[in-house]
C-alpha cells in the first residue's frame, strides 16, 4: 500500500472501518500477532522435533537418563507440559488483549 | 442379565433422562443448535475433551502401546499439541464471527451460496468418514464386550444408531453436550482408577514400573518397550508420523464437531477458557492412557491379549485382571458411553451443517420459510444420517479396517477446512474463488492420496485394491495440506472481488472484539 499513505486514505464509510483504523485497534492486532506467530512457530518446532529426532537420531534418543527412562520418553512426556505452559501463557496475554478490547469498545460507543 | 449389559442399560437410562430434561428445557434454533449459548467454560471444556476422547483414543491408544510401546506413546502426543492451534488461532474469532457452523465465518465476506455449499460438502465428508469409523468400531466392540448376551454386530450397530438419533432429535445440542460431559467424567474416573491399580501392582514404585516396561516378554524375546522403532520403521516411518502430526495440528482446528462446540458458550473469553480446560483434561487422560498401555504390555503381555479379544481389548482386559469382573463391566460400559457420546456429537454437527448451511442458506437464500423450519430439517437430517450410518456399517461388516477413516477425516479437515478458515480470518485479499478452490483441492487431494495409499492398496487380501500402493504414506497430510493452502491462494489470485476486501474491516473488528457477536439467550 505504498501508493496510499494512511493520511490520504478515503474517509471511513462505515462504523466498522472507523473502529478498524483506531490506533488502539491497530495496536491490539499487532500485539496479538506478536504473541500468536512466535508461539505457533515455537510449538510446531518443538512438536516436530520429536518425530525428526526419533526418525533420524535414534541412538541419541535411546540414551538412558534415570535408570531405564531414556531421552525419547522424557522428550515425548515434556510435550504435554510444553502444550500446557504455552496455553497458560496465552491466557495471560489474552487477558491483556481483553483490556484493550474493552477500551476500544468504550471509545466506539 | 450379565453385569456389563446391566451397566450399559444403566448408562442408557441416565442419558435418556438427560435427553428428556433437555427436550423440555429447550425450544428455538439457538437452543437446538447451540444449547442457547449458555454452556459454561468448564462444562464446554469437558464436552470438547469428551468429543475428542473417542473409543479410538481410550481403547486404541492403550492397545497400540500395549503392542508397540514407545511409538504408541509418541503417536498420542500430537493429539494434545494440536489443541494449541484451536486455542491460538481458531476458537475466539470463530465464536465472535459465526452463528452455528464454520461456514458462517466463511460466508461473511464471500459469496455465501457457493461457499456454504462447498463447506457443507466438506463438513459432511469429514463427519461421515468419522462416523463410519466409529460405528463399525462400536459394533465390533459392543459385540465383544457383551459376549454371551446374544447381541451381535448388527444388533449393536443398530442400537447405537437409534440412541444417537434419539439424543439429537429430542434433546438437540443441550442433551448432546450433557451426554458428552457425563461420559467424559466417567471416562476420566475409570482411567484414574485403572492407573492407580497399575501403579499398585508395581508397589507404587515408578522405578519398578519403568524397569518392567524396559523388559517386556514379547514373542519369546525380551524387548525394551521404552525404545522407539516398534511401529514407525524406516524408510517411511518417521515421515508418516510427521504427516500424521501435520494432519492433527491443522486438522483438529477444522473438525466440524469440535468447532460447533464454541457456539454453545456465551462469548469468546469463555470459548478460550473452555479450550484450556479441555487441554488439561485431554493431556492428563493421554498420559494416563499410556500408563494403561504400558500396564497391559507388562502385566498381561501381547500374547494373552491376542488370544482374549485382540488389541482393542487391552484396557478392559487389564481391568479384569487387576480388579475382577465388576471393574471389567465398568470399563466396558465407559467404552460404550464413549462411543455413544461421540457419534451423537457427529450426528448433530452433520445435521446442523446440512440444515443451516445447505437447506436454509443455499436452497432458500438464508431465510426460513416458516418458524422452526431449520430445526425440523436438522431433525430429519439426523434420522437420515442415523439410517445411512447403520446401513453402511452393517454393509462393511465387523472385519472392515476402519482405522484409516479417522486419519482421512483429519486430513480433509486439515487440507480443506483449515486453510479457508485461516485465510478468511487473516487475509484481506481472500475471496470466493479462493475458498472454493481451497476446499475443493484440499478435499480431492486427501481423498485421492488415501485411495492410492497403503491403507487401500496392497498386495494381500486385506486391501480393497490389489496392487502396489502408488503413494508410500498412510497419512496424506504432508502433501494434501500444502495443496489445500496452494489451491486457496491460487484461487484467490485468479479471482477479483473488491466486495470481499471491503468487508474485511468488519470481519477483523468482529473477530477481534466480539462486537455484534451472537449473544447467549436468556433463561
Amino acid at each position: 500500500m505504498a501508493e496510499t499513505p494512511v493520511n490520504k486514505q478515503p474517509q471511513p464509510t462505515t462504523e466498522w472501518e472507523r473502529i478498524e483504523r483506531l490506533p488502539e485497534f491497530r495496536e491490539l492486532i499487532a500485539a496479538k500477532m506478536r504473541f500468536i506467530v512466535p508461539a505457533c512457530v515455537f510449538f510446531s518446532s518443538y512438536y516436530f522435533a520429536l518425530p525428526i529426532l526419533v526418525g533420524w537420531f535414534p541412538d541419541l534418543m535411546k540414551t538412558k537418563v534415570f535408570g531405564p527412562v531414556n531421552v525419547a520418553y522424557l522428550f515425548a512426556l515434556s510435550q504435554f507440559f510444553m502444550a500446557w505452559i504455552v496455553a497458560i501463557l496465552y491466557v495471560r496475554a489474552a487477558n491483556g488483549f481483553d483490556k484493550t478490547v474493552a477500551k476500544i469498545l468504550e471509545k466506539s460507543k | 442379565m450379565s453385569t456389563p449389559l446391566l451397566m450399559f442399560v444403566l448408562f442408557i437410562a441416565i442419558t435418556l433422562v438427560v435427553t428428556y430434561w433437555a427436550a423440555r428445557k429447550s425450544s428455538g434454533s439457538a437452543a437446538f443448535f447451540a444449547a442457547g449459548r449458555n454452556i459454561t467454560g468448564w462444562q464446554n471444556g469437558i464436552a470438547v475433551a469428551g468429543d475428542y476422547m473417542s473409543a479410538a483414543s481410550f481403547l486404541g491408544i492403550a492397545g497400540i502401546i500395549a503392542f508397540q510401546g514407545y511409538d504408541g506413546f509418541m503417536y498420542s502426543v500430537g493429539w494434545l499439541v494440536a489443541y494449541l492451534t484451536v486455542l491460538l488461532v481458531v476458537a475466539e474469532p470463530l465464536r465472535n464471527a459465526g452463528k452455528y457452523t464454520m461456514a458462517d465465518v466463511l460466508a461473511y465476506r464471500l459469496n455465501p451460496r457457493p461457499v456454504r455449499a462447498m463447506a457443507a460438502l466438506s463438513t459432511l465428508t469429514v463427519s461421515t468418514f468419522y462416523m463410519i469409523a466409529q460405528m463399525v468400531g462400536a459394533g465390533t466392540l459392543v459385540a465383544l464386550l457383551l459376549k454371551g448376551s446374544g447381541i451381535g454386530f448388527n444388533g449393536a450397530v443398530t442400537g447405537v444408531g437409534i440412541l444417537m438419533v434419539a439424543y439429537v432429535v429430542f434433546g438437540g445440542m443441550l442433551a448432546t453436550t450433557w451426554v458428552q460431559i457425563i461420559k467424559a467424567i466417567l471416562l476420566i474416573a475409570g482411567t484414574v482408577l485403572l492407573s492407580v491399580l497399575v501403579l499398585a501392582h508395581f508397589h507404587f514404585s515408578l522405578y519398578e514400573f519403568f524397569d518392567a516396561i524396559a523388559h517386556v516378554q514379547s514373542g519369546g524375546k525380551v524387548v525394551n518397550f521404552l525404545e522407539p522403532g516398534l511401529r514407525y520403521k524406516p524408510p517411511y516411518g518417521a515421515i508418516d508420523l510427521i504427516s500424521l502430526g501435520l494432519a492433527l495440528i491443522f486438522g483438529t482446528a477444522g473438525l466440524p464437531h469440535i468447532l460447533v462446540r464454541f457456539y454453545t458458550v456465551p462469548d469468546a473469553k469463555t470459548a478460550r477458557i473452555s479450550v484450556v480446560w479441555a487441554m488439561f483434561i485431554i493431556g492428563t487422560f493421554y498420559i494416563m492412557t499410556t500408563f494403561l498401555g504400558f500396564g497391559a504390555a507388562t502385566i498381561l503381555g501381547g500374547d494373552f491379549i491376542k488370544t482374549h479379544g485382540g488389541i482393542n481389548m487391552s484396557a478392559p482386559l487389564l481391568a479384569q485382571r487387576l480388579a475382577g469382573d465388576i471393574f471389567f463391566a465398568f470399563i466396558s460400559a465407559i467404552a460404550f458411553a464413549t462411543i455413544l457420546a461421540v457419534v451423537a456429537g457427529l450426528t448433530i454437527s452433520a445435521s446442523t451443517s446440512f440444515a443451516h448451511d445447505f437447506y436454509t442458506n443455499v436452497i432458500h437464500h438464508g431465510t426460513e420459510r416458516a418458524p422452526g423450519e431449520e430445526v425440523r430439517v436438522a431433525r430429519i437430517t439426523a434420522f437420515v444420517v442415523g439410517a445411512i450410518s447403520i446401513a453402511v456399517a452393517i454393509l462393511l461388516g465387523p472385519t472392515f479396517n476402519v482405522a484409516f477413516l479417522v486419519g482421512l477425516a483429519f486430513a480433509v479437515a486439515a487440507s480443506a477446512n483449515l486453510p479457508v478458515i485461516v485465510f478468511s480470518i487473516f487475509w484481506k485479499r481472500f475471496n470466493t474463488s479462493g475458498a472454493i478452490w481451497g476446499l475443493a483441492t484440499g478435499l480431492v487431494s486427501s481423498l485421492v492420496l488415501i485411495v492410492i495409499s497403503p491403507s487401500i492398496m496392497g498386495l494381500d487380501q486385506s486391501h480393497l485394491i490389489h496392487a502396489q500402493p502408488l503413494f508410500p504414506l498412510e497419512n496424506p497430510g504432508i502433501v494434501s495440506i500444502p495443496v489445500g493452502f496452494l489451491g486457496a491462494w491460487l484461487g484467490t489470485l485468479a479471482g477479483n472481488e473488491p466486495e470481499s476486501a471491503a468487508k474485511f474491516a468488519e470481519m477483523e473488528v468482529r473477530a477481534n472484539t466480539g462486537l455484534g457477536a451472537e449473544k447467549a439467550s436468556a433463561h
